[in-house]
């Protein structure tokens, strides 16, 4: 299943949808975060299938290596030591990265033709080519995932490994993963292995375990397997409902439209205003 | 198809106004994108085994060419070996970033000697190498074996040189180096399978 122009679901600043004559398979990445040992194979793997170099940083006093999501650190592990209950500490590990939501905000609030596509398994890729670096995405992003570089000024992000999955390959992350806590396949089979999750986790005592894929941007391609899917903010602040921010909508929704309307009345006036009072006459000055 | 001089004109006219606008940008975009292309397609494969600790992950060398004569190969991506029993794909941090030790500017591809007291290391060849090592060891062998204990029983030690060896190794190579090592009467013998 090649990705081209067939398959592509949503396209950014394009009115007319895309063709999207082909439906194949929808893929999801599961991330178990109650097997994730925080061993940072992810990172490493995505860095090297990717070609992606980040810089040595410098140890802050906490695991968090880099501190944040950059340009060339597409997915970093946040490490948060949870009190749940009065004397029961949690270490709670969760990789961070693009969510791959089934109604991308950054695409939406993207306004440069194409340099946010959607294609139709679910992943939703930046094309740098077409990048203006007016970081728009990173205000569209209910997750603050993209990140602008420095050296071009493009933003980079997660691409599910477009160029794997293309090909009939998992994710590099996915496949390096020595615990497991990272799956791969069909959105409905990953949903289903996290069922089975939920069911012996609940059966270990964390009555409150679940799945996490939020509906208020229509479910996501990659899920989170929670041992407390009540409190998602213990998680590095992994948002409870998270949204499109209402800006986006109104950018999107009414003000373009208004201001098309603006620029409408002014031609509008413009010539009307020619044709009741006539063209400006200037009248030469006098030179005496 | 007659064509009067004043529809000629407007042709032109048309023709030149759309070009223009094209120009200025104002072409529709095509709804094209495509995926980054799949870098191991037809690159190298080659298996090996992970030189780090004593799991002994399986790896998936991908370089760069198809092995012919004129190309000098480069190892530019590795990864888990699925068909591999010990680790099925997977790669711990250290194996997933394996890549850049391989290119390091600062491993050590050579033989390297200092003089005692010396600060500088220098290049030597393998048979220098092979040749001071056996030298030294028959020397200090003959100084310090030990054939009969205090009572007079044959012990066959020989406890002043120990001897590390890789666990990264196939079983067969781990049944030499372990012969070899105990036939010289050497007590002092481990591998990194512990660390």
């Amino acid at each position: 299943m090649a990705l081209q122009s067939l398959d592509i679901k949503a396209r950014s600043a394009t009115t007319t949808q895309p063709p999207a004559a082909r439906d194949p398979l929808h893929v999801a990445k599961l991330i178990d975060i109650s097997k994730c040992i925080g061993c940072k194979a992810c990172q490493v793997a995505c860095m090297e299938w990717n070609d992606l170099r980040d810089e040595v940083g410098t140890n802050a006093g906490i695991y968090d290596n880099p501190r944040d999501l950059t340009d060339q650190s597409w997915t970093v592990m946040r490490y948060s030591e949870v009190e749940v209950q009065q004397g029961r500490l949690e270490w709670l590990i969760r990789k961070d990265g693009c969510m791959h939501c089934e109604d991308p905000g950054c695409l939406k609030a993207c306004p440069a033709p194409g340099a946010i596509v959607q294609y139709v398994n679910g992943i939703v890729d930046f094309h740098e080519e077409h990048c203006i670096g007016c970081g728009y995405c990173i205000t569209g992003c209910p997750f603050n995932v993209p990140r602008i570089s420095k050296k071009d000024s493009k933003a980079y992000k997660c691409t599910l490994c477009s160029d794997r999955v293309a090909v009939g390959r998992e994710p590099a992350c996915v496949k390096t993963c020595p615990t497991g806590a990272i799956v791969f396949g069909s959105k409905r089979d990953m949903i289903e292995h996290a069922e089975g999750r939920i069911a012996d986790l609940k059966a270990r005592g964390y009555a409150n375990a679940g799945l996490y894929n939020p509906e208020g941007v229509g479910g996501t391609h990659v899920m989170y397997v929670l041992q407390h899917a009540d409190q998602p903010e213990l998680y590095a602040g992994l948002p409870k409902d998270p949204h499109i921010s209402p800006l986006v909508g109104l950018w999107k929704g009414i003000t373009k439209p208004l201001m098309s309307l603006g620029i409408g009345l002014a031609v509008f006036a413009g010539f009307f205003h020619y044709v009741t009072a006539g063209p400006k006459e200037v009248e030469d000055e006098k030179v005496d | 198809m007659q064509v009067t001089r004043r529809q000629f004109f407007r042709i032109c006219a048309a023709g030149v106004g759309s070009s223009s606008l094209a120009a200025l940008g104002f072409a529709p975009g095509e709804a094209l994108a495509e995926v980054r292309a799949f870098k191991l397609a037809r690159a190298t494969e080659t298996r090996n085994t992970c030189p780090y600790c004593s799991v002994g992950c399986g790896l998936l060398m991908y370089s760069l060419g198809d092995t012919s004569k004129n190309v000098r190969g480069r190892i530019f991506h590795i990864e888990g070996d699925p068909d591999h029993p010990v680790n099925r794909g997977t790669l711990c941090p250290k194996g997933a970033g394996l890549l850049d030790f391989v290119q390091s500017p600062n491993r050590l591809q050579h033989p390297e000697y200092r003089a005692p007291g010396s600060k500088a290391w220098t290049r030597i060849s393998w048979d220098e190498a092979f040749d001071r090592i056996a030298r030294l060891m028959k020397d200090d062998r003959d100084a310090n074996f030990i054939a009969r204990n205090a009572k007079g029983e044959t012990v066959n030690r020989w406890t002043s040189t120990g001897f590390l060896a890789a666990s990264a190794s196939s079983n067969e190579t781990g049944y030499l180096t372990h012969k070899v090592v105990r036939s010289m009467g050497v007590l002092g013998f481990d591998n990194q399978a512990r660390v």
